[in-house]
This record gives structure tokens, sequence and C-alpha cells, in this order.
């Protein structure tokens, strides 16, 4: 049988499974010169175990792999507080041109213009885009933009003498895990503020946790629901009022690009995904970008380097500089800048009015797909949103035994990447969904039917979504057993970690005896 | 779902089988139902003593982690060493081979603090 | 056939505004602004100022004009400059096969069934992690080596319940600084010490450079134990390209390697996108920060027959998505398609290669090193056996000598004559790796020998 055929457990047969001793996938220089003297042997191995294919079986085998993965552009990619739009391919284009790629960091400021000139103009971009004109692009994604947003304010409240009182960060339930988990990273505790009936922050529960041990409001505008939070410039007020800092997650900026920005309403902090908003790629979990934007009177704090301009405008010049009392580095060098080109071209291909429209049909698309859907599937929260929808499988669960987990593997057999699933927690069986301003018209209609369709299997052919995904590379794997007994890396036949117990895999039936 | 009649139960979800001044200490049929599929028990080393209603340990499915509080006071006697290597046992079996600790009570009073199986059902279902 | 509907408003946007009318009149609203009208309208629609949209031909133009302004960026300014970055010779398939889009352009693998590329390279980048540094169980890689020993560190904390850290110098700048920014948010005393027996039983760990900033290789085996000693966990942050010759800190002590993997995975991109190589001993394993892949199995194989093998995230409850303040880390989006650069690299050069290439690094680095060494006026100072960088005297200061190089179009070495150790003094760091051709090391020697006959 072919060695790459469709009926093989690729799975099970890894590089190293693959290898034979002598193969190459490339070939490396030789040294043939007069040998220097070698390190003392007790510094130095024997040999490394690495798999051995030639460059033909290697580049197969990855592109293999390859065709077992979904990608945006595979297909329509609605997954939620993730913003999978469309790649630009010129972004990619510029970003690998060799003048920029193979600047190493060290080299003088005189030496790399080019690259800073443009840093610096995106530092600007975003300043604007955000209305908070200070501008740190080292973080190297969302999750650090926070980390290094929140040790600002602590620097900031150290520094007026309350680091001692004020350690309480108020997060509302609908937030992303990396608020709190960031709160708790710069030693703050955590104070959860529940949602209303409208999906909004509870206003008197808010209200209730004001006080001066309040360090800072952590806040996704708009929220994970997909709904604008309403009065939030005076929630921003009242946390001011009681001495506290407003922090704002901007995962969801595609939804207010150039209609709002986070610096009028009075946001001290925010960070920005740029592989979300600024439709870089996301690379199957990475490498973003999240910059971190503030006011004037916290730019001394922003994380080093920033990028500085003097000279005149015919001839600027650009510099890393720390600001004076920087948090410090996020990176050992100056962030993700092959991410922060190809933010910055996307900028430059859309300007204000491209970015505008942006928003705005990200807007429609989600408002068009929630009235679209809206009767067959519970909508917790029943108003206007903004780019994203969240119903709930809550009716298909009491009604049908469907789980919103079978619901989202149908999907699959559907063609489309299922939405994001049991997030925010605070709706049962969620399904959040944000089809972006790349889809169009007739994307967001099909996957709309594909949905509904799925919602009349459940009622009427429930075994189709408890059996799916039937038409994805592979079937529904046992994460229990995988969890309990790790199989974490290869290891050579017979040594027993290679595979996990045999005689423990069918854990399912248990789980279908306490049904 | 099974409720033993013999057990004493929290609001929090544990059980325990008090016998001669030492008691067993598990999570009830609901609590396993609502965690699925465990995957880890982070369970305290014998010589240990806890509060009443502290945390004693962890318990970790696929999808969620959860923290284990003491239904009554007491030095840990025991853990169950069989779920390091089996941890589904508490979903096949909650109040048998699934138990988690044993207990020397601290004070057989706090027992009287507990609810029974029927009052424990009732608060289930009033949830 | 669809009628002309106007000109969709930019060319990632499909719908046009004949699609927009349908889809508005469905809603039930007017215009697209107009769902935008429960945003406070003393704020909305600020004006913003941002530079004019390009056609896309006008725009490549405009930025590859910038990116000529780097000086070198065509090529023909050699450059040794080392210190964390390392140019290095990456195979053709590299970058070929990860601009495969289906890698690009996924996001962070939620649903296994359609995520098994990135699944199961995952693996194959743990697996190779963990044969190289010698540790039980990698994570899928974090942001770089700076911020991986940061986290590290703060692993050390709260395995220990200390807190403090010992860094060892020589140690990069920048590692401490970062170690700093993370330390500060947990309250955590940073202490850079310079004799490992200052370790105490207050540090939750000895933080070891791999080779360290000079360049010298560490002997990893008595460091290991000094912190042993002290109750303290050993942590190597070790230049995994090192460790084709090197001796794996697992096997000389060490509890948790961590490293920067960015220059086996690409051009150094001026320092970023990065890698953070992150692996542990076994019994960290549910104090790791990130995320990890664990092998599966099929619950039913296809048609009845037997279930196939799969990859999976797995041991999630550590992340911050389900345990939020008490999760070993924030991390969510990391540094995925470098590591399978990174993979997709050291499986090409293979078992022999992956040895060979370090070899031909280390060979023409003291090539190099033994050619300046011979020029009259300079002086290559040893610390001990070292890597692929090495400490050169010569007869005017570093700042000098700097610019006297760049005047032979000549990037580097590192003026390091601000470090502490006695070495460092007067001295430049040159760097010379295997991708360094070898008439640019001619050219490096031929020019420090006329700044020499100048500077006699």
């Amino acid at each position: 049988m072919n060695a790459n055929g469709p009926q093989q457990d690729i799975g099970a047969n890894l590089t190293f499974d693959r290898s034979r001793p002598g193969r190459r996938g490339v070939e490396v220089s030789r040294w043939d010169g007069e040998r220097a003297e070698s390190p003392p042997s007790h510094l130095l191995r024997d040999n490394v175990n690495l798999p051995e294919l030639s460059q033909g079986e290697l580049v197969r085998y990855y592109t293999r792999l390859s065709t077992l993965n979904f990608g945006v552009d595979s297909g329509s990619y609605p997954l939620g507080s993730c913003t999978m739009k469309y790649n630009p391919k010129v972004n990619d284009l510029v970003a690998n041109s060799p003048g920029f790629s193979n600047m190493h960091p060290l080299a003088a400021d005189e030496n790399v213009q080019g690259t800073l000139g443009i840093l610096y103009d995106l530092q600007e971009a975003l300043g604007n885009i955000t209305g908070l004109p200070a501008v740190g692009l080292a973080s190297a994604a969302g999750a650090q933009g926070e980390f290094a947003g929140m040790l600002m304010i602590k620097r900031a409240i150290e520094a007026r003498g309350e680091l001692d009182r004020r350690r309480r960060v108020l997060v509302p339930d609908s937030a992303h895990g990396t608020n709190p988990a960031t709160a708790a990273m710069v030693g703050f505790t955590v104070t959860e503020i529940p949602s209303g009936p409208d999906g909004c922050m509870d206003p008197e529960a808010f209200e209730r946790e004001l006080d001066d041990t309040v360090a800072a409001l952590m806040i996704t505008l708009p929220s994970t629901l997909g709904l604008w939070e309403k009065g939030i410039e005076d929630v921003v007020k009242k946390v001011h009022n009681v001495g506290g800092y407003v922090y704002g997650d901007g995962a969801n900026l595609n939804a207010i690009l150039g209609r709002i920005r986070f610096g009028d309403l009075g946001f001290d902090v925010c960070h920005l995904n740029l592989h979300k908003t600024f439709s870089t790629p996301h690379g199957g979990g990475g490498p973003g970008a999240g910059p971190v934007c503030t006011t004037n009177e916290l730019a001394h704090y922003l994380p080093a380097p920033v990028i500085t301009r003097s000279g005149s405008a015919e001839e600027p010049s650009y510099a890393l500089e720390r600001p004076s009392q920087s948090i410090g580095r996020m990176q050992q060098f100056h962030g993700n800048v092959g991410v922060l080109i190809r933010a910055y071209t996307y900028i430059r291909t859309l300007g204000f009015g491209g970015l505008r429209e942006t928003s705005g049909t990200a807007v429609l698309n989600a408002n068009y797909l929630r009235t679209l859907v809206e009767g067959h599937y519970a909508l917790p929260y029943p108003s206007r949103v903004m780019h994203e929808v969240v119903f709930s499988g809550s009716r298909q669960k009491r009604d049908h035994g469907i789980r919103t987990y079978d619901i989202a593997k149908r999907i699959i057999d559907m063609g489309f990447h299922p939405p994001t699933v049991y997030f925010p927690l605070i709706v049962a069986e969620a399904l959040m969904m944000e089809p972006t301003e790349t889809e169009s018209r007739e994307g967001v209609e099909a996957f709309a039917e594909a949905l509904i369709a799925i919602a009349e299997e459940a009622a009427n052919e429930p075994g189709l979504l408890h059996e799916a995904p039937t038409t994805a590379p592979i079937g529904r794997l046992d994460e229990a057993t995988a969890a309990r007994r790790p199989v974490l890396r290869w290891q050579p036949a017979g040594e027993g970690a290679g595979q996990p117990p045999a005689e423990k895999a069918p854990e399912k039936d248990t789980a279908g005896a306490r049904a | 779902m099974e409720f033993p009649e013999e057990l004493r139960y929290t609001p929090k979800d544990e059980w325990v089988r008090q016998q001669d001044g030492e008691a067993d200490i598990g999570i009830t049929d609901y609590a396993q139902d609502e965690l699925s599929d465990i995957v880890f028990v982070d369970l305290p080393e014998p010589g240990a003593s806890f509060a009443k209603g502290d945390a004693f340990g962890v318990i970790e499915s696929v999808k969620a982690v959860s923290d284990l509080y003491m239904p009554v006071g007491g030095e840990v006697l025991a853990r169950n060493e069989r779920l390091a290597e089996e941890p589904e046992l508490v979903n096949e079996s909650p109040y048998g081979d699934g138990w988690l600790i044993r207990v020397r009570l601290a004070d057989p009073t706090e027992l009287d603090d507990l609810l029974n199986a029927a009052d424990y059902q009732a608060q289930l279902s009033s949830d | 056939m669809p009628s002309s509907g106007g000109r969709a408003p930019t060319p990632y946007i499909p719908n046009t505004d004949a699609d927009r009318e349908i889809m508005l009149d469905r809603i039930g609203v007017s215009s697209v602004d107009a769902l935008f009208d429960q945003l406070p309208a003393d704020y909305r629609d600020p004006p913003i100022d941002l530079p004019p949209a390009l056609p896309e031909h006008e725009l490549i133009q405009h930025l590859q004009g910038r990116a000529a302004q780097n000086s070198g960026a065509t090529g023909g300014r050699p450059s040794f400059l080392g210190a964390g970055a390392y140019h290095r010779a990456i195979p053709a398939v590299t970058p070929y096969l990860v601009s495969r889009s289906e890698f690009a352009t996924s996001y962070t693998p939620y649903q296994p069934e359609i995520s098994q590329g990135t699944l199961q390279a995952a693996f194959e980048y743990q697996s190779v992690i963990c044969e190289l540094t010698g540790m039980d169980v990698s994570n899928t890689g974090m942001y770089d080596g700076a911020s991986a020993t940061a986290e590290a560190c703060l692993l050390a904390a709260r395995h220990t319940r200390r807190n403090a850290v010992a860094l060892l110098e020589p140690l990069h700048p920048n590692t401490v600084d970062v170690v700093r920014t993370y330390a500060y948010g947990v309250d955590l005393r940073v202490d850079v010490i310079t004799d490992p027996s200052d370790v105490t039983s207050e540090h939750a760990c000895l933080v070891v450079q791999q080779p360290d900033f000079l360049g010298t290789i560490r002997d990893i085996e008595p460091l290991a134990a000094a912190a042993h000693e002290s109750g303290a966990l050993a942590v190597v942050m070790a230049d995994p390209f090192t460790l084709g010759l090197l001796r794996s800190p697992g096997e000389a002590g060490a509890d948790i390697v961590t490293g920067e993997g960015r220059d086996l995975a690409g051009p150094p991109n001026f320092g970023g996108p990065s890698l953070g190589v992150f692996a542990a001993r076994q019994q960290f394993l549910r104090q790791m920060p990130g995320r990890i892949v664990g092998r599966a199995q099929e619950l039913h194989g296809p048609d009845g027959g037997e279930p196939r093998t799969g990859y999976v995230l797995t041991l999630q409850t550590r992340e911050q998505f389900i345990r939020r303040e008490r999760a070993t880390s924030n991390l969510s989006t990391g540094q995925s398609l470098i590591a399978l650069a990174f993979t997709i690299t050291v499986q090409a050069m293979g078992r022999e290669g992956f040895r060979d290439a370090a070899d031909y690094c280390y060979q023409q680095a003291h090539d190099a090193a033994a050619r300046i060494s011979a020029l009259p006026g300079f002086e290559v100072v040893e610390r001990g056996p070292w890597f692929q960088e090495f400490l050169v005297r010569g007869p005017i200061s570093p700042a000098q000598l700097a610019e006297e190089l760049a005047k032979h179009d000549i990037k580097g070495g590192l003026d390091v004559s601000d470090r502490p150790e006695p070495e460092a003094r007067d001295a430049s760091l040159f760097c010379v790796t295997e991708a360094t051709a070898a008439g640019d090391v001619d050219r490096l020697v031929t020019a420090l020998a006329q700044i020499g006959e100048a500077h006699a």
C-alpha cells in the first residue's frame, strides 16, 4: 500500500517511525578544514535521536499533515471572538521581503531606519485608531499585551503610594479567561461582576464593588456576548472617581474599528490583537501581536522598546528607546516584528475608509446571521448585536439530548469550521459566531442554512449529530484517556510510552452507563 | 442517579461515610456526572489536617476543574492511591472504589450539620 | 445571474451595495450606520487621521522602498552580530512548507477533527524538544526564550513557594530584563549573582544560560547540583542549535529547559516572531504554562474498523480559559507556526545533519577566531571552551572598532565593554555561525588586519 495512502493511520506514523538510517532532508555544510580542539568530552553528547527522511518524504509528510487542517483559506471560519477574517497575501509578501526579514535585532538604529520607520508609523496609526496615543509594540500576543497593560497600571498605583490597599481588579463574568489570569499574574485579586439580564455588566453589582481598593476594571468592548456595553462611558467615570483605572480588552475591536475609540471613552489602557482585527494569519496558534495603547499620562510606563522619531519631516530619524519608567521588556528583542509589518500593510491597504467599512460589514454580517438563525436556536440576549452573536443549544439539549458539542461536530460535516463553543461561560451550551466582514452574503446564508438544517436533524435524526463528524480526516477522539494517561512525545516502540495502554481504550462505555 | 441512605452529604456535593470516629469522603454521583470524564485527582498526603470547609484537594475533568472541600474537620489517615492511575473510578463508582480520603474526625458533632440523602436530593432538584 | 450591485468597498469585503440592501432589509434597519446607533452619540464617528490607502502594487513599491532604507537590505554587508539572535542555514523546505495556508491560516486547534495537521506537527515538535533538551515533557512553545525563562521562574516560585530567583551571570541582559518584568507582577525578588554558591534556600531557582552570554560553554552539572543543594530548581536557557553537540541539560541535572527557537525557524526578522522553548521534568507537568498536545485514539474506528490515532490539546485544566485566575499562565495565542518551522528545519537536517551543522558552526567560528588572534594588535580572550561567539580585544575601543568595520561594510561585533566580567573589558563579541559565508570571514579578517595596521 502507498505509504501516504488514505487508509493509513498517519497519526501512528510520525517522522520518527518513518526514519531510515542514512537518509537526510538537506545537505548541510560539513567541515573539512583543520579541526579546532574539541570541548572536554563531559560537556558533549554522543548523538541526537532525530528522524532521518529524504527531502521528498519529509515534504510529503508535512504536506499530508497540512491537508488534515482547516484554515481560513479552506472555508468559512466563524469562530467567535477570534475574528478569523481572510488573511491578505500582500501582507506576507511585504513582511517576507529580505530587506525586512534579514535584519538582526541588535543592528544599529541607523542600519534599520526602514523597519523602525514602519514600526513608528504603526504606533501612530494604532494610537489614532484607539484614541490612546502612546503605543508599545513589544508584546507578542493579546495575553502578553494585557499583562503589559496591567503591569503599567500596577506601576502607576505604586507611584501614587496606593499599592498596599489597591489590589482588586473587577472583571465581568463574560470575560475571556486571560483577563482574570492576567490580573493574577500582576499580583491582583479578581472580583467577578455578574452580567444583568441584558448581557451588560449588572450596574448595581458593579457599584457595590466600587471603592478605593479597586485597582482597575478590565472590560472587553464590545462584550464577548457581541453586545455594546450600555453606559460604558459612565462606568469609566465611576471607576475613575474611586481612583481606579480602566483597562480595555481590544479582542473585539473589529466591531468598532473607525466608529468609536477607547481613548475618547476615557479608557486608560487597551491592547489590540493584530492577528484578529488586523488580518495577520493566526498560524494554528500564533504568532500574533498584542500592542498596548495608553494615554500620555501613562506613556512613560510602556514596555521597552518604543520607537521615537526626531529630525525633520523630510529627513526623519528613528530610534529604539526605553520609556523613562518602563515596566521593562516583554521579550528579548522588539516584539513580533514580522506580524507588525503585516498589520501595517493591512492598514495601508484599507486606509481609514476601508477600516470603517470593515467594522460596518462585520456588524452587518453578524446581524444578518442572527436574523436568519433566530427562532431555530435559543437566543439568550435577543437584541441587536455587534460583530458576533451568541446562540445557545439549550433547547436542543432539553428536547433532544443533543449537546452543543454534537452540533459543533455536525457543522464540520456541513463544510464549515464550528463556532466557538461553551464560551462565554454565562451562556449554557453557547454557540458563539463571528462571520467577519470577509464572508459574503451567500456565505452567511449558507452557514445559516446549515445551522437550521442541523436544528431539524437534532429533532428528526439525532443519530447524525451523535456520530458527527463523518467527513473529517478523523473521528471523535478519546480526550479523557488522553488526559488520564498522557502520551506527550514520541518514544521508540516497545518502550511502552509510545502508545496509550490498549486495555484502557473504551472509556465511553462507562460514560454511556451513567447517562 | 443514586444517593445511598447511609451517607451524609454537603451542599457542595461531597459525601461522608462514618465508622468508629473515622470517615471516608468522596464526591456524589451528581458531582461526577456534572464534571463528566474525570482525568486527575490531587489529594493530600496522610498526616495533613484540615478544618471543616477547607479545600483539601482538586479534581479535574477534561473541561473543568473543581476544589474539594472538607465536609468535616480531621486528620487525613489515607488517600485513595488507585486514583493516581485510574481517576475514572470516581466516575464509575463514586461511593465505592472512587472514594477520595479517609479522615479521623476532629469533632463528630460536625456530622450533625450535614444533609441526609433526601434533603440533599431535594436541594439538587431545587437548583 | 446576479445583477451588478455596485463596487465592493475593499478587495477583502465581498458584499456590494446590492447585497447590503438585501441584508439590511431582512434585518429591518435602514443603513449600516444605523447598526451602530446604540453607541453613544457624543463619541461616535471621531475623525481618525491615517495615511491614505494605496493600491496593492503601489503599496508594495512603497514598502519595499522602505525596506531598502535598511542598510545591507540587499545583501553585501556581512553581519557578525549574535548575542541572542543567530543567522542560521535554513533549509529551503522550511519556508515552503510553513507557507501552506492550511497551516498558516488556521486558529488554535480547538476542533481536533479538522486540526490534525497543527496538532500532529506540535506533537512532533514536543518530541524533538524533549530529545534535544533531555526533558520528559515540552509544551507547544511560548513567545520567546526570555519570556519562557521568566515563566520558568514563576513555575519554580509556585513549586517551591519561595519568592526570590537567582540569575547567574553572564546572562543576556535582555533576559534579565524580561525576568524582572515578570517578577514585578508577582512580587518576586530577582538576584543577579556571579557565583553559583550564592544560591540560597530563599531562591526558587537558579537560571543559567547555555552557552552563556559571552559565548562560553557551561558545565551544567555542578551548577544544577548547587541549585539542588539549596532546594532550588535548575533552569537552563539553552540555544537549541548548540544541543547538536552539547550534552543535554536534562542529563546534566536541569529541571526546566528553556530556549530561543527563532533562529532555526527562519531569518532573524529583527528579533521576532520568536519561539520560546519550554520543557521540564515529568513532575512539573501539571504546573507547566502553555498548551500541550497529547496522543489519543478515536472513540470509534471508521466503519467499525480499528480506531485511528490522533492528537488533541490536553491537560487543559492548567489553562486560563478553564482555571482563570488560578491558571499556570495567561498564555493563549503562542507561536505555533514558528514551532512548525523549527521542527521542519531540525528534521530536514536529521540525526547526522543536525550534528554536522553544529560542528561546522563550531569549527568555522574557531577558525575565524584563530585567524583574528594571529593578527597583530588583536587578541581573542578565552574564558573556557566556547561555541560560536568569542571576545575580541583590538588596538582601539570596541565602539571605534565597530565604526571602522562599518566603513568596510561589516556589521559587528557587539560592544560588551560595559560588562562586569574582566574578560569583557575593552572587548567586542563576534559571532560566526554555519550560515556565515567563508568569504565574509575572509573579509572580516582582512578588514581587521587593515585596522590593526592603521592603529599599530
